[in-house]
């Protein structure tokens, strides 16, 4: 179903948890909010499932009004962080509460219901612990025996709030791309929260990045991560290299002043940065351009698919990260200690609305 | 089969510290216990059945049984919800409510005993507008209930108290977005999870219902037959250098008291071992 939220504000007290907040997901969209932690992110999740009520907005879904609407009205499926199963419950009886609760005249037959569990535990592919309490399962199972209840009630839209943050890395990596598959043979409308931008960018459709209650910006993966809005995004979704001025690819150092170039041109007076992705910074060994950032390699790890290096530079503050390819790396020869030259091969510029980031 | 008696842990001293809990509870418990069979045993079978028989003393066993457990139980009741509001709702004076569930532990039993009495006579403060309607609670059994009740409370609200806080709030939250009313989140998901200590408490404020005397004799009246409880009936005796049959009524009352303190453990262990083993 699709969701409206139309100008929602929650505060708790003084503390403003969203603001102003407009969004809208079209029906069977897997869309993620992504934002570092009490950035108002799983505050919106439970606003849309009921759980909380926004001070201000109203939220529909499929073109209703559900500001006011009770939780269990709504048909929403939702996934805690920590599970929440109903641990005095065995697998199957989590699995059929939802059904088990729904008023007589509306509630399966008892054989219904368990074909039903037996079908969501296929689903989740747990049929052989429906008789197992859920302290005899792992964090990856039990979050999957979440995910099969929150699915027997047949809800219209399924939120997730960081379902795999609780996991270890390699688990969380196979629930994410199984959530996708089931995603994409189910066609819930999904939303799910995430303070991991990894997730975030492999599996949804549309990614949400948001930032101390407020969304700031709404795009694909490839959008986002490509082409970021503001620099909060920017810097929040992978690594980066934060220069402050203005620089551009054939003005990246000022040659008479020795540092990185500040632009005094701007009218308004903004200070500005400019943000190098690691992998997007060039090295060489000699000067090939007189613009290059000459620094000296502190550290080398070349383990895994790409080698990673952290220079220093007399003429630019902080480290550098560069990321090269295993090929490139073994071109240049580099070593720890060695003077190398940078460059960048694409490089964002934004102005700051405040000193500092 | 093989019993292991001992896992190895890291820290040591599992017979050291096994034997000084046999050795103290030997001295403390079993010794003074067997001491009331010893004495129990100088009497002939007969003699014996006939003080344990004696309708005077079967009275007593149904009021000190019967008013401690329905003590009990609205204890669990009550206690309980006294126990969620402390832990659930933060309002004013909310300490000094959770520091009054204590007094029944600290106050002096006589002290309690009078008060109730003093507030639950005919012209007390309650008694007064309880007369009228028809309602006598000093002096009769129902003033037995009232002062076991009171006695009783702090068991349950801090035995439920602790699990209650620790009562993970998401998983009422799981069941509501399922679509359960409030009941049936209270029923399937909270009930479950508090019955243990709550079996707990009830049976600890029946154990201290049973054995209590000072705030009891105070408000029964101590009526052969209507209102005497048998810790009364025991120090009765007692006063007529009875020994033997003072300690004969200890029996029934420690025999009764250890039966339904393993058929609670029973009933917990069952209603645990189904689900945490963890």
């Amino acid at each position: 179903m699709s969701i409206q939220v139309d100008h929602v504000t929650k505060r708790f007290g003084a503390f403003t948890v969203l603001n102003d907040v407009n969004l809208h997901v079209r029906e069977g969209e897997l869309v993620a909010l992504l934002g570092p932690s009490g950035c108002g992110k799983t505050t919106l999740l439970r606003i849309l499932a009921g759980l909380e009520r926004p001070d201000q907005g109203r939220i529909f879904l499929q073109g209703k009004e559900v500001t006011d609407q009770r939780i269990s009205e709504r048909r929403v499926g939702f996934v805690f962080q920590h599970y929440a199963l109903f641990r005095h419950m065995t697998v199957a009886d989590n699995v059929a509460f939802g059904l088990n609760v729904l008023p007589r005249a509306q509630r399966p037959s008892s054989a219904r219901i368990q074909e039903k569990v037996h079908d969501l535990l296929g689903l989740v592919h747990l049929q052989a612990m429906a008789d197992r309490y859920p302290s005899q399962l792992s964090g990856g199972q039990r979050q999957r025996v979440a995910l099969a209840r929150a699915l027997a009630v047949e809800p219209k839209l399924l939120l997730l709030d960081e379902p795999f943050g609780a996991l270890d890395a390699k688990v969380r990596k196979e629930l994410r791309r199984w959530l996708r598959r089931l995603h994409d043979d189910l066609h819930i409308t999904s939303i799910l929260v995430t303070h991991d931008q990894e997730e975030a960018l492999e599996a949804a459709h549309r990614v949400v990045v948001m930032h101390q209650g407020n969304i700031e910006q709404v795009g694909t993966p490839d959008e986002v991560y490509e082409h970021p809005a503001t620099p909060f995004v920017y810097q929040f979704l992978g690594d980066v290299n934060v220069f402050h001025g203005r620089m551009s690819q054939d003005r990246f150092l000022d040659k008479e002043a020795g540092e990185p170039v500040y632009s005094n041109a701007d009218p308004f007076d903004h200070r500005e940065v400019t943000f190098v992705r690691p992998h997007d910074l060039e090295l060489s060994t000699t000067r090939t351009i007189p613009t290059q950032l000459e620094a000296t390699v502190q550290f080398v790890n070349a383990a895994g698919a790409r080698v990673h290096l952290e220079l220093e530079s007399n003429e630019s503050p902080g480290l550098i990260a560069v990321e090269l390819t295993k090929e490139r790396y073994r071109e240049l020869k580099i070593q720890q200690g060695d003077v190398v030259f940078v460059h960048p091969k694409q490089l964002h510029v934004f102005k700051m609305p405040s000193p500092g980031l | 089969m093989h019993l292991v008696l001992k896992q190895p842990s890291v820290l040591p001293g599992f017979g050291l510290t096994l034997g000084f809990t046999l050795f103290y509870f030997s001295l403390i418990v079993l010794i003074p216990l067997s001491g009331l069979f010893v004495k129990t045993s100088s009497m002939s079978w007969e003699q014996f059945w006939d003080i344990v028989t004696n309708p005077r003393a079967i009275a007593s066993y149904q009021l000190t049984f019967g008013a401690s457990l329905a003590g009990a139980l609205i204890n669990g009741v009550f206690g309980s919800i006294i126990a969620w509001v402390l832990v659930r709702y933060r309002f004013p004076g909310r300490s000094l409510v959770d520091a009054l569930v204590d007094l029944p532990f600290a106050l002096p039993t006589a002290v309690a005993g009078i008060t109730l009495t003093s507030i639950y006579a005919s012209n007390g403060w309650i008694g007064r507008y309880l007369e009228p309607l028809g309602i006598k609670v000093a002096f009769t059994p129902l003033g037995v209930l009232v002062a076991l009740t009171f006695i009783g409370l702090p068991f349950v609200v801090r035995t439920v108290q602790p699990v209650l806080q620790d009562l993970d709030k998401e998983v009422e939250e799981a069941a509501t977005t399922l679509g359960a009313n409030r009941w049936q989140t209270f029923r399937a998901v909270i009930v479950p999870e508090l019955w243990p200590a709550l079996l707990t408490g009830i049976a600890m404020a029946f154990a201290r219902a049973v054995g209590e005397y000072g705030s009891v004799i105070f408000i029964a009246g101590n009526m052969p037959m209507k209102s005497e409880i048998t810790p009364l009936l025991i120090m009765t005796k007692l006063e007529q250098y009875d020994y033997a049959g003072a300690t004969t009524l200890g029996v029934v009352m420690l025999v009764t008291s250890f039966v339904l303190a393993l058929m609670i453990n029973i009933l917990q262990w069952w209603s645990g071992a189904r689900h945490m083993n963890q």
